[in-house]
């Protein structure tokens, strides 16, 4: 425990990557989720349809699954993706991104999609009415209500996201966990350790959900 | 519709290739060298000494490593792993009057080597477990029976040949391995992954520029893909391997040391190289010398 203390730089260094690995893949998934979850609720049916597809295949399956996929199934196939370092961003972190983001986006959808379905009928209609296109509709009148009800779903959803950048471990990216394992393996498995790195997550993820409720807040008092 | 069945079959095409990454082939052949048991080997050890408890009982469990070509692996197919570490054990096993097939062969990870050996699940761990101060505190390690130093794996085009090369490198190893902190140490960007077949995977097609862990374990590798990888670096760490046993028990350690000792002497802990490391073409060193046990 105390050589965790002795190295508290490499400790926030770690949970760095982790709360980098989370924005970006938030970010990232909760733009493509909407968008997923409008083309599910859309005119299209074509788009409705493989929206459907995407979410039953991608939800339903394992995230490391996903990893694998990403980080050393298309490697073998010549699909590094080394291009982004000239981006000056790092490919491994950019892969976990990928994955987290590709599964993240599935549950944002569908959290989403819950809000949407909890906007009454007659704000589309009246919408529509008043010759808004759908995209129109779905911008200024749906999503803006539907975003609110999500907001719990939302946030549960990010919730597991953050905890999910773990599995970043095996894949290459510096994150918390890793340096919980190097700690444990000079320290021959020790408890403290362990206990510190799991303080590390409860603390994240309590501002997550912090973030979420004052959010839960402000806009139940903007509509009241 | 043509697009998309496309993409199903893209899908599945990936996934297909993405699990087949898991497998890894090792060495088939588990003939080792025929160690001697020892009959009525019981009454050689005092009484109320751990080694006479197992001798009598018969039951012994051993930790050893499942994946490492040449040190400690099992294939699907293979009864007893094969390599240096079990073959140590078997010696051990031998001087307590138990066959190699009578030994319990435990897969121990990195991770959770000592667990294992406070909680009795395992009675020894040889599993190139490197001695260090940290461990000594919370188990016992007797030992070395064999030291070897960290290298680098690089593709045979790798402009990789000495140290200096690898500031900013991307270098993979085991997660929570004592090779990654050392790579980082030398100012490498450490690439953990879950075992070491992942690793050589990622050398091989390139997202990665080199792996690092100890030399006897990438010299496996550098066997099996003999055109496309090559072993680079002289050694930059030196890992000393030691048998761990409990702390409960500190009776075992000069049994242990005792044991090795004559193995070394007689040619037994040379043929048993020969037999495991040495096949990947490495020359069979001098035995090392043991630690003193603690009093």
């Amino acid at each position: 425990m105390n050589l965790v203390f002795e190295h508290f730089d490499l400790y926030l260094k770690a949970f760095g990557w982790t709360l980098w690995l989370f924005l970006a893949s938030a970010v990232a998934s909760l733009v493509v989720g909407t968008i997923i979850a409008a083309l599910r609720v859309g005119p299209v049916g074509t788009m409705r349809w493989a929206a459907a597809i995407y979410v039953a295949i991608v939800r339903n399956t394992p995230l490391v699954l996903w990893f694998i996929l990403i980080a050393q199934g298309l490697p073998m196939l010549g699909i590094t993706f080394r291009s982004v370092e000239k981006l000056h961003i790092d490919s491994y972190y950019f892969r976990a991104c990928l994955a987290l983001t590709l599964y993240t986006s599935t549950f944002v959808a569908e959290a989403i999609r819950s809000g949407i379905n909890a906007v009454p009928l007659g704000q589309a209609e009246s919408a529509r009415a008043i010759g808004l296109t759908f995209g129109g509709t779905m911008r200024h009148v749906i999503l803006p209500q539907a975003f609110r009800a999500s907001v719990p779903p939302l946030a549960s959803v990010l919730i597991a996201l953050l905890k999910n950048t773990s599995v970043a471990y095996v894949f290459g990216v510096y994150e918390a966990t890793t340096r919980m394992k190097y700690f444990q393996n000079i320290a021959a498995q020790d408890l403290g350790i362990f206990i510190l790195f799991a303080l590390g997550y409860v603390v994240l993820v309590e501002l997550v959900s912090a973030g979420a409720y004052a959010l839960e807040r402000r806009w139940k008092a903007a509509r009241a | 519709m043509r697009i998309t069945r496309f993409k199903a079959a893209a899908v599945a095409v990936l996934l297909a290739a993405g699990l087949s990454a898991c497998g890894n082939a090792g060495e088939d052949d588990s003939a080792g060298p025929d160690v001697e048991v020892s009959s009525g080997a019981a009454s050689s050890f005092p009484d109320g000494s751990r080694m006479k408890e197992i001798a009598e009982s018969g039951d012994l469990t051993i930790g050893v490593k499942f994946d490492q070509p040449g040190i400690g692996f099992k294939g699907a197919a293979d009864d007893i792993p094969v390599g240096f570490d079990p073959e140590i054990g078997k010696i051990l096993a031998a001087s307590l009057g138990i066959s190699p097939d009578k030994v319990h062969w435990k897969e121990t990870i990195s991770d959770n080597r000592e667990p294992f050996l406070e909680s009795g699940e395992v009675d020894l761990v040889i599993a190139s477990y490197s001695i260090t101060p940290e461990r000594q505190k919370v188990v016992g390690q007797a030992g070395p029976y064999y030291v070897t130093g960290q290298q680098l794996l690089v593709p045979t085009d790798s402009k990789i040949d000495s140290l200096d090369d690898i500031k900013g490198m991307d270098i993979c190893s085991v997660t929570g391995s004592t090779s990654l902190e050392q790579i980082e140490a030398k100012g490498a960007n450490p690439r953990g992954f879950e075992t070491y077949s992942d690793c050589v995977d990622q050398v091989l097609n390139g997202t990665v520029d080199a792996m690092t862990t100890d030399g006897a374990i990438l010299m496996g590798y550098a066997a099996e893909h003999p055109d496309d990888l090559k072993v680079v670096v002289d050694p930059f760490s030196e890992e000393r391997y030691g048998v761990g046993y409990s702390k409960k028990y500190p009776e075992m350690c000069q049994w242990i040391v005792d044991t090795i000792k004559k193995a070394e002497d007689d040619g037994t802990w040379a043929t048993a190289f020969e037999d495991t490391l040495g096949k990947s073409g490495v020359d069979t060193p001098e035995p090392p010398a043991m630690d003193k046990c603690p009093a």
